[in-house]
């Protein structure tokens, strides 16, 4: 994928991310900031592609440790959103 | 996530999605089979399902905070792997994207780290001031930017002691960057943070040419950034005097200067009758909570009082500052626990033109966001900060654990002013207590 297409996706999707978000009542602030953090271990599909193709032992156990942080980012951050967000939703 | 009742939906959904994109990548790149990367995630999904049962409500921005850190982290790694293989056959693109990936994850990691841990109060909560932070700070900012510029040119000199010292320096700002921002300011830190660890997703994505991780990347950076600006707009604090410490010019204010002369009166016999007097005849009453009802665990209390006030007749709304607690909208989760009626939380602009014509303010461990020396205290840390202005009800009860400065650090002259009953000690106590003068009538 060319470079400039990326810069374009980032350009966008930014931009609609903005907007969306813009929507989020303050109550649910806190639930928002969690979830995006879940998201932002997006980059676990970059640690995995990463470790897959490192040649020295040191680089793969970098992608290890890349790949074990993030999923605890993504696993932790969507299970303590779905949890508060459950709380909202008794009501 | 634009109501409380789709937003359940929208993060399973955002999971789902998730986990097939991860499934997908792993397919296309045939590494399906591959174990060890199966074990990895296997450990983190472990790890932070642990860490997420475990939570508790008030516990909650420490915990966000180390997650965003650990994103950060893992978008620092796969910076430096990429860039220690600079030398196969990635281009300049490649290495500045991963350049980028690993110094803005690298930040992002030391600094929530430094905030998670002022949160959970492991560090002190003041804002430390090195000597010459400033000069630190920049000097930091440049010799990543300098190693960045090093590291598009691969066949200049050694590739990893570049990327190595990049991480250095990027972490070093980090640190830099958070330890320096007092505790007031933490909710602007924490979504700052954010931010760049979505920034350091994305540009991590530019290093690996993965469209999907740059456009998800993008939009928790937006996120996070429109949380800055809320959180700044609620302060009335820009983005950049908040990251230059101005607040440690708090530290040279003589705090004295406003502080009580006498430690104020504890509840005196007497007092007791006039409290049930006002809980009888107020008919409009506003309740303030704040961090403290959290630590004091006091939310059943508060929602105790709430439905014997509604029983009694009287009209009560809720009060939420919008840097009440330690994270935008951390108030709402809370009370959201005791699973309170979510329509009664009011917002500071629609709340404060009420007060005059309140009866009783009931204050449950909020004292910095009532304070109203951020009108007139200069140089103060919520100097300027638009606070709700309970001062101008009829009676006010403040039920905090003592006289002391909140948060921020600046002594509150409201609890000296005419008409305002302080009712110091454990908020679950003193609320009980105001429920019997309530009961008795």
């Amino acid at each position: 994928m060319s470079a400039w297409v990326l810069v374009i996706v980032f350009v966008v999707a930014g931009a609609v991310g903005y907007r969306v978000i813009r929507g989020v009542p303050p109550m649910l602030h806190t639930p928002l900031m969690s979830g995006m953090n879940a998201l932002s271990g997006v980059t676990v599909l970059g640690a995995l592609v990463a470790t897959a193709a490192a040649l020295t032992s040191g680089s793969k156990a970098l992608g290890g440790l890349a790949i074990i942080l993030a999923t605890t980012n993504v696993a932790g951050g969507f299970l303590v959103t779905h949890k508060m967000l459950r709380m909202f939703k008794r009501k | 996530m634009n109501s409380p009742r789709t937003a359940v939906k929208g993060n399973l959904l955002g999971s789902v999605c998730l986990l097939a994109a991860i499934v997908l990548t792993l397919t296309r790149h045939g590494l399906i089979t591959r174990g060890v990367l199966w074990a990895s995630m296997a450990l983190g999904a472990g790890l932070g399902a642990g860490l997420a049962a475990k939570a508790q409500m008030v516990h909650m921005p420490q915990l966000v905070a180390l997650f965003n850190g650990l994103g950060g982290g893992a978008s620092a790694a796969v910076g430096l792997i990429v860039l220690l293989q600079a030398s196969v056959r990635v281009d300049v693109f490649g290495r500045l994207g991963s350049g980028l990936a690993l110094t803005v994850g690298g930040a992002t990691l030391s600094g929530s780290l430094v905030a998670a841990g002022k949160l959970a109060q492991r560090l002190p909560q003041n804002p430390i001031r090195l000597r010459g932070h400033t000069a630190l700070t920049v000097a930091c900012l440049t010799g990543s930017l300098v190693l960045l510029v090093l590291a598009l040119f691969p066949g200049l000199g050694a590739g990893a002691a570049v990327a190595f010292l990049m991480l250095l320096a990027a972490l070093s700002f980090g640190i830099l960057l958070a330890i320096r921002v007092g505790g007031a300011d933490m909710p602007i830190t924490i979504s700052l943070l954010n931010s760049l660890s979505g920034l350091a997703a994305s540009v991590a994505g530019f290093a690996l040419r993965n469209p999907l991780l740059v456009a998800v990347g993008a939009i928790v950076g937006a996120a996070g950034l429109i949380l800055t600006q809320t959180m700044c707009r609620a302060m009335n604090r820009s983005l950049l005097t908040v990251l230059a410490g101005s607040t440690t010019q708090a530290q040279q204010m003589p705090l004295d200067r406003a502080r009580p002369e006498t430690p104020a009166t504890p509840a005196a016999p007497g007092q007791g009758l006039s409290l049930a007097f006002i809980l009888e005849t107020a008919q409009k009453v506003v309740i303030v909570p704040g961090y403290g009802m959290a630590l004091a665990q006091a939310q059943h209390q508060v929602k105790a009082l709430f439905e014997a006030l509604e029983d009694n007749g009287k009209e009560v709304t809720f009060a939420i500052h919008p840097v009440a607690g330690r994270m935008p909208g951390h108030m709402h989760v809370l009370l959201a626990e005791v699973d309170f009626p979510y329509d009664r939380l009011c917002e500071i602009d629609d709340v404060n033109p009420e007060f005059p014509e309140t009866d009783l303010v009931i204050v449950v461990g909020a004292n910095d966001v009532v304070n109203p020396a951020a009108a007139t205290a200069e140089g103060t840390p919520i100097y300027g900060m638009p606070v709700l202005d309970v001062g101008s009800a009829k009676h006010v009860v403040v039920c905090n654990l003592d006289d002391k400065p909140g948060f921020a650090g600046v002594p509150n002259p409201l609890y000296k002013q005419q008409g305002v009953l302080c009712l110091w000690g454990d908020a679950k106590q003193t609320l009980e207590d105001l429920m019997t003068h309530l009961g008795g009538h």
